[in-house]
């Protein structure tokens, strides 16, 4: 072997990263969120230490409006006994009954996905939290260093991150402060399904394309999931074949119209595609750069 | 204009070319990358539409004109102030080639970030404003791309149109620059005329500069060569050692060098223990070899002392080895470097303290100047010779990026304060050797009949170390210990007396204090230093020198006002007076201990009761032995 390919070094820089979080932090993390990221995240964390079980702990943030077949593939998964699984779910907020379909999308995410992910940080004393984030995700992750500093109120300040170079990584943090690390910064979404096809990795049904029951809510496709669905006037249920490119709470998660139901067609699919990945979630159709807002306050 | 082709495979296995776009605020960096991403088709339906949207609000006036900059100006305050502050990395592909683009800030604030863009990257896109022509901040990038080892420049000469593309003022833009990058040793410089906003030549070819027929950016930077830089010795640095039972014991690794296979002789630097290679695990499965690149897990075939930070290297070709070094280095701290401070340095896997001993010169980054300096500010680069703590297996940062390259980590703060090239180590590291002998430290305070200790006193001018220390010292005598004072004020009429009070002068005072006080406990004795030894950094350095329970950090705390009615010198007078500078607690900081082993709050009390006080716990110390 001369040379190795570019899903090769992707790979291995990975796997690089994987091993500095391990041997610079006393307790990390890896916030996994059941979507295809985190399927290859996960899978990069096995292979980081094979054949020694991983020494990493996984976390799910659990806002309670996940799809339930990602919660059934999350329980697959801790089934599995190779890796350990943290649930955690803001309780605060459910005793406040705070939902996406009531609350609305900012108030839902940041009550149950950002302080539910801060509360699982202190809890358990987690100085280093490894995430799935893209850089080719959305402009404000472009600009995030693949160890990204957090003060100790969790707080990131995009205007004096810590110069970071070549693949030499300042793990050094003072106590209560930590770290979010993004071992996949590098990859694009494409990147990702080629990857998942060569290594065979299994991500949530809900990607590939079946007849769905959606409703139509201002211009997405919003799959209704269970009983906590409510119509507005005029809404009506119908059964469309849908797929997700990306997955979050499913209320404010939009599907698209597809009839890719393998992995090749997904592919396909993609390369013929002409909007973004997160052209379907609610939450990023808020005002012009509120994502940097949400991660300087501590979101993933 | 083909979207999202479907020939993206291909181009995967053409390879990818990381890059960055750098040049002077205001050159047009992201409206030139936005443009290029528009033009190579990589702008998804729902962003086109976004940036319309944006563009509108952003400029009322500009009527349907699409401002490419906001494609990639992703933060609020960028986009606020128009300008770039940080990185954004971008990632695009065509038929031919994948590439990673950094759009790198142009602000002299920022180098910094900059530079982390130039550190991962094969090629620099530099930019120049075809009215304005090589700007400070043109050279001062170009400088830290060839510092940082970037030998291909594609020199786009932008804003043509505002020139009427004019060829006479491209063409001595481009011959300034060439001038330039020969300096610097960049050996390939293309050069381009464009006009970002309408696309000239950067995607297609314009027809406004009929007298240039060479190639478009986009073909530029699809077809120049620029393999990503391979280190041709296998070198492995030690990242964690897996273990997870009696029957495998793996170094993991990420190769920086070179191959290795199975069965090769390895030697584990920078001792000198050989094995064979037994096993090559890469990524969950076994492999028979590996290349550069690729994070494996090594097996060897006998059981070797290794750990995080040594390196695996060839036997046949190890890895030089040294503790000292010449090196250049881009400052990035808010606090200036000062010579003969202890940082972490970390390189490869390996983490370990240093100093810069001398700085030889500092560069003007603009004229290339080389300039005398006694501390480095921010953005300055500069030629340093460097020291260790101990030995490592390094390479020059030519040869090896890995192992030739590395950060400073300040120890208080926990900011990256630097990156640093390796150029070569100097002769006197491999020729100086520790001579052992047979008295040791153990040996020498046992016929003393006393544990050796060094009690540090640190506080204000006027705070009562010295009081508080000599009445100590009195009373060790008459208990019959062998102690001797080192004062801050005698010290400076001998051995430091070349020292004044600026802040590199008072570092190196303290680390004279520290080697000299760390000889005499070496010698048995209970050493007392008085000094006021105003940094952190420095009274924490001073304790490493010594074995745990050797130091005791002894503040002496007395408020400012009450120092200063005191004035036993008359100091605060001169200070106040501005007949002195730099003396602490006026014009110069203090530092206090934030957790010493002694805090004496000498404020009501006599000096003789904070003394009782001390000597009562040293006593205890000396008698547990400690």
């Amino acid at each position: 072997m001369s040379s190795i390919n570019q899903l090769d070094l992707l790979e291995a820089e990975s796997i690089h990263i994987f091993r500095e979080v391990m041997a610079g932090f006393q307790r990390p993390v890896m916030l996994y969120s059941i979507g295809k990221d985190s399927s290859v995240l996960l899978h990069l964390l096995r292979k980081a230490f094979y054949p020694a079980r991983s020494p990493i702990p996984l976390l799910h943030v659990d806002t309670t409006w996940k799809f339930r077949e990602m919660i059934a593939f999350r329980e697959q998964v801790a089934a599995t006994g190779d890796v350990e699984v943290l649930v955690h779910i803001n309780q605060d907020g459910v005793r406040q009954g705070i939902s996406p379909l009531t609350h609305g999308s900012t108030v839902h995410t940041d009550v149950m996905k950002t302080v539910g992910l801060k509360q699982a940080l202190d809890k358990y004393g987690f100085d280093a939290a490894i995430g799935g984030a893209r850089r080719d995700e959305e402009k404000s992750r472009a600009k995030e260093r693949i160890f990204s500093f957090r003060n100790a109120q969790h707080r990131w300040d995009p205007k004096s991150q810590r110069p970071e170079f070549w693949n030499t990584y300042n793990t050094h943090i003072r106590k209560g402060e930590s770290v979010r690390v993004f071992p996949i910064s590098n990859w694009t979404e494409m990147d990702v399904w080629l990857y998942i096809q060569r290594e065979n990795i299994e991500v949530v049904p809900l990607y590939f394309a079946k007849p769905r029951p959606v409703v139509e809510r201002d211009g997405a496709l919003i799959m209704v999931d269970d009983e906590r669905f409510t119509l507005n006037e005029g809404e009506r249920i119908e059964m469309r074949e849908v797929r997700f490119r990306t997955l979050g709470c499913y209320p404010l998660t939009g599907a698209v119209e597809s009839s890719a139901d393998t992995l090749e067609k997904v592919i396909d699919e993609m390369t013929r595609s002409r909007s973004s990945e997160r052209q379907g979630r609610v939450i990023d159709q808020d005002p012009t750069a509120s994502m940097e807002r949400k991660k300087q306050e501590g979101y993933f | 204009m083909a979207m999202q082709d479907p020939n993206f495979n291909s181009a995967l296995a053409k390879g990818l070319l990381r890059f960055i776009t750098c040049g002077s605020v205001d050159d047009g960096k992201s409206t030139l990358l936005g443009r290029l991403l528009y033009d190579a088709g990589m702008v998804p339906e729902d962003q086109l539409a976004a940036l319309v949207r944006d563009s509108r609000r952003q400029h009322d006036d500009v009527g349907d004109q699409l401002d490419f900059s906001l494609l990639t100006d992703g933060l609020d305050a960028e986009r606020q102030q128009g300008i770039t502050i940080d990185v954004a990395y971008r990632y695009f592909h065509t038929v031919r080639r994948s590439f990673i683009v950094a759009d790198c800030p142009g602000h002299e604030q920022y180098t910094r970030n900059m530079a982390t863009g130039a550190s991962n990257a094969e090629l620099a896109v530099v930019l120049v404003d075809a009215r304005k022509g090589l700007l400070p901040q043109t050279r001062r990038h170009t400088y830290i791309c060839s510092l940082l080892g970037i030998r291909k420049v594609v020199l786009a000469v932008n804003k043509m149109d505002l020139v009427s593309f004019d060829q006479t003022t491209y063409q001595s833009i481009v011959d300034q620059y060439r001038e330039l990058a020969r300096d610097l040793g960049i050996t390939e410089v293309h050069s381009l005329p464009v006009a970002a906003p309408t696309g000239d030549n950067v995607g297609v070819h314009s027809e406004r500069t009929p007298w240039y027929d060479g190639a478009t950016l986009l073909e530029l930077l699809e077809t120049i060569d620029a393999a990503p830089f391979r280190a041709e010795d296998f070198r492995m640095p030690v990242q964690w050692v897996n273990r997870p039972d009696q029957s495998f014991r793996g170094y993991a690794g990420t190769l920086c060098g070179g191959s290795v296979a199975l069965g090769d002789e390895i030697v584990v630097q920078p001792g000198l223990h050989r094995a064979h290679v037994d096993r090559i695990v890469c990524a969950g499965a076994d492999v028979e070899h590996a290349v550069a690149g690729q994070a494996v897990t090594l097996c060897l075939g006998r059981e070797v002392d290794a750990s995080r930070g040594d390196v695996i290297a060839d036997a046949r070709r190890p890895a030089p080895v040294a503790d000292q070094f010449t090196c250049h280095l881009l400052w990035l701290g808010d606090v200036a470097l000062l010579p003969n401070r202890t940082y972490w340095l970390k390189i490869g896997t390996r983490t370990i303290n240093a100093r810069v001993m001398s700085i030889k010169y500092k560069v003007d980054v603009n004229s290339q100047a080389k300039l005398a300096a006694r501390h480095l500010d921010l953005n300055e680069v500069a030629s340093c010779t460097i020291g260790l703590d101990e030995n490592i297996a390094f390479e020059t940062y030519a040869t090896n990026r890995t192992l030739g390259g590395f950060i400073l980590i300040d120890r208080h703060s926990n900011a990256t304060v630097a990156c640093g090239m390796l150029d070569f180590a100097l002769e006197r590291s491999s020729n100086v050797h520790w001579q052992h002998v047979d008295i040791d430290k153990a040996v020498r305070g046992a016929n003393k009949g006393q544990h050796p200790l060094c009690l540090w006193f640190t506080g204000l001018s006027g705070a009562g170390k010295s009081t508080v220390a000599n009445l100590v010292e009195r009373k060790l005598h008459v208990l019959g210990y062998h102690t001797y004072l080192l004062d801050g004020d005698n010290v400076r009429h001998g051995i430091n007396k070349d020292l004044g009070f600026t802040p590199e002068d008072r570092v190196e005072n303290i680390r004279r204090i520290a080697e000299v006080a760390h000889l005499m406990v070496d010698a048995g004795l209970i050493v007392l230093v008085s000094a006021i030894s105003p940094y952190r950094s420095e009274r924490r350095s001073a304790c490493e020198l010594f074995a745990k329970g050797e130091f005791l950090e002894v503040f002496v705390d007395a408020p400012l006002e009450v120092c200063e009615q005191r004035d036993p010198k008359g100091l605060y007078q001169k200070a106040r007076d501005a007949k002195i500078r730099n003396f602490t607690g006026i014009d110069a900081p203090y530092e206090r201990p934030e957790a010493p082993d002694v805090h004496l709050l000498n404020t009501g009390k006599r000096a003789e009761q904070l003394a009782e006080q001390l000597v009562e716990q040293v006593i205890g110390l000396l008698r547990s032995g400690h």
